[in-house]
């Protein structure tokens, strides 16, 4: 009876993450279309519900009532896989996410490589997705994804490093304690801009999209998905911008901490301080979704590797010297 | 490459300033209208649904003079006239495909009685061809609907015909 409990008060805690969650990414999809729509003088979705606050779900219900089509020279077990492990992969990340000192699903003490490492194996929905539709835009979408995500996630690692050095710890409550005093944004402020670009390349947002370019790959990777299916892929993306939105801010935003320590913003729980930071990067995501044109793919490449690269293993090595001179370097 | 475009790149000045025209943007007035609930402006000489009139005392307008057919470089309009026992030349049927129509106005201008109008309803959309070939009792019915709008756009564009 006693593992029953433990099952039961788990799940409870997991769905008490996972639907906020959930319904936080249908209200992102709206807040972004609505701020697209503002920048180019648009009225954007605001039929459905208040401000078209439930558009999405809207949207959603038209999936579910949607048929599914799976492409007959598909391969079917990988076609139906490679959305749920989008969207699983998206999911299970949140389980350490840090909102408050003590409210974490799983305060395990590699944090940070797990959420490296998981969303690091959300390319593989993607290529699964392209490859099994047998089809030549998804294919060439997975393709041009699975590169693109892999150049920029080695960024985003040695910018992680940038940050380990400072810390001392990979367990990300220790990395949002650490920045106390100081928010990691402040001394580290050109990884910040790397970590925000990069992240825009990781999530295929514009300028970086080319994995769904409209105008040479139909939708990339989706062209075969319909109904659910599609929704799911969509979630999963959604679900990963929010992600690396978070990470930004456990990172360099300092987490669930106040941004002055006073009294009355320590009253505010730290869980709406992450929820505003995420909210600021969300924003900043969405507006340069709509000012920027599309990367070609060598530019995009050369960015990756030719620049970004370089920069963090100097500032990396700036930082490691500075510190150790300084005496610095965290001890535990 | 100059130092000063070196510096523009590395400080993403470019992309900066198009953040700051973004965010400005976002706060001024939008140029889109909620179209179901609020309608644009139409002009009095807007050619949209066709409708006969009548004349004040409920007499029809059309003496069934056929120019309008004759005009029409579609052919959507078709008219069979016979006389009424009063000795006035009126229509027996007067008939209009909507989906032949191109919507030019012709009829309008060549009509000598002011009868066949095209009026400012844009919204008359069906969900069958059926419903679109016009009859002379729905194009009347559509006059009387819209009299008091065609009188005045017919009478703000006198001055001009």
């Amino acid at each position: 009876m006693d593992y029953l409990q433990i099952i039961f008060s788990e799940t409870y805690k997991i769905l008490f993450l996972l639907v906020p969650v959930l319904i936080a990414v249908a209200m992102i999809v709206w807040f972004d279309r609505r701020i697209w729509a503002f920048v180019q003088k648009r009225q954007g979705p605001n039929v459905v519900g208040p401000f078209g606050l439930l558009q999405s779900l809207a949207d959603a219900l038209k999936y579910v009532f949607k048929e599914v089509i799976i492409p007959s020279s598909s391969n079917k077990v990988i076609f139906i896989l490679a959305p749920i492990v989008t969207m699983t992969l998206a999911l299970i990340s949140w389980a350490v996410i840090p909102f408050s000192a003590t409210q974490v699903l799983a305060d395990i003490n590699v944090g940070i490589l797990y959420l490296f490492a998981v969303s690091s194996l959300g390319v593989y929905g993607i290529i699964m997705g392209g490859w099994a539709s047998n089809s030549k835009y998804p294919f060439l979408g997975a393709i041009r994804s699975a590169a693109q995500m892999v150049s920029y996630e080695v960024s985003i690692g040695v910018i992680i490093i940038n940050v380990l050095l400072c810390v001392g710890s990979l367990n990300l409550n220790d990395i949002v304690i650490a920045q106390k005093d100081l928010w990691f944004v402040i001394p580290l402020f050109p990884m910040f801009v790397i970590f925000f670009i990069s992240a825009l390349a990781e999530t295929n947002r514009p300028p970086f999209d080319l994995p769904e370019a409209e105008a040479e790959l139909v939708a990339g990777y989706q062209t075969e998905y319909s109904g659910m299916m599609y929704a799911m892929f969509w979630l999963g993306e959604y679900a990963n911008i929010l992600l690396m939105c978070a990470m930004g801010s456990i990172l360099f935003l300092g987490g669930w901490l106040s941004p002055i320590d006073l009294y009355l913003f320590n009253l505010i729980p730290g869980a709406i301080w992450l929820i505003f930071k995420i909210l600021f990067l969300f924003i900043l995501f969405a507006l340069v979704k709509s000012i920027v044109p599309r990367y070609r793919y060598d530019q995009l490449m050369k960015l990756g590797w030719k620049i970004f690269l370089p920069l963090s293993l100097t500032w990396v090595v700036l930082t490691a010297s500075y510190l150790f001179y300084f005496n610095l370097l965290p001890t535990s | 490459m100059k130092i000063s475009r070196i510096l523009k790149i590395i400080f993403m000045l470019d992309f900066l300033a198009g953040l700051a025209i973004a965010l400005r943007e976002i706060f001024k007035s939008k140029k889109t209208i909620n179209y179901p609930f609020e309608k644009g402006k139409i002009s009095p000489r807007f050619r949209g649904e066709h409708a006969l009139r009548r004349y004040p005392n409920g007499e029809e307008r059309c003496i069934a003079c056929k120019l309008c057919e004759a005009v029409c470089p579609a052919q959507a309009i078709t008219i069979e006239s016979s006389e009424r026992e009063d000795g006035s030349r009126k229509t027996t049927r007067y008939d209009i495909d909507m989906m032949k129509c191109i919507y030019c106005g012709l009829c309008e201008e060549s009509c000598p009685v002011d009868a066949i109008v095209q009026g400012p309803n844009f919204e008359f959309s069906t969900e069958t061809r059926e419903e679109l070939y016009y009859t002379k009792e729905k194009l009347l019915d559509n006059g009387d609907r819209w009299e008091n709008i065609l009188d005045a756009n017919i009478n703000a564009d006198k001055a001009h015909r």
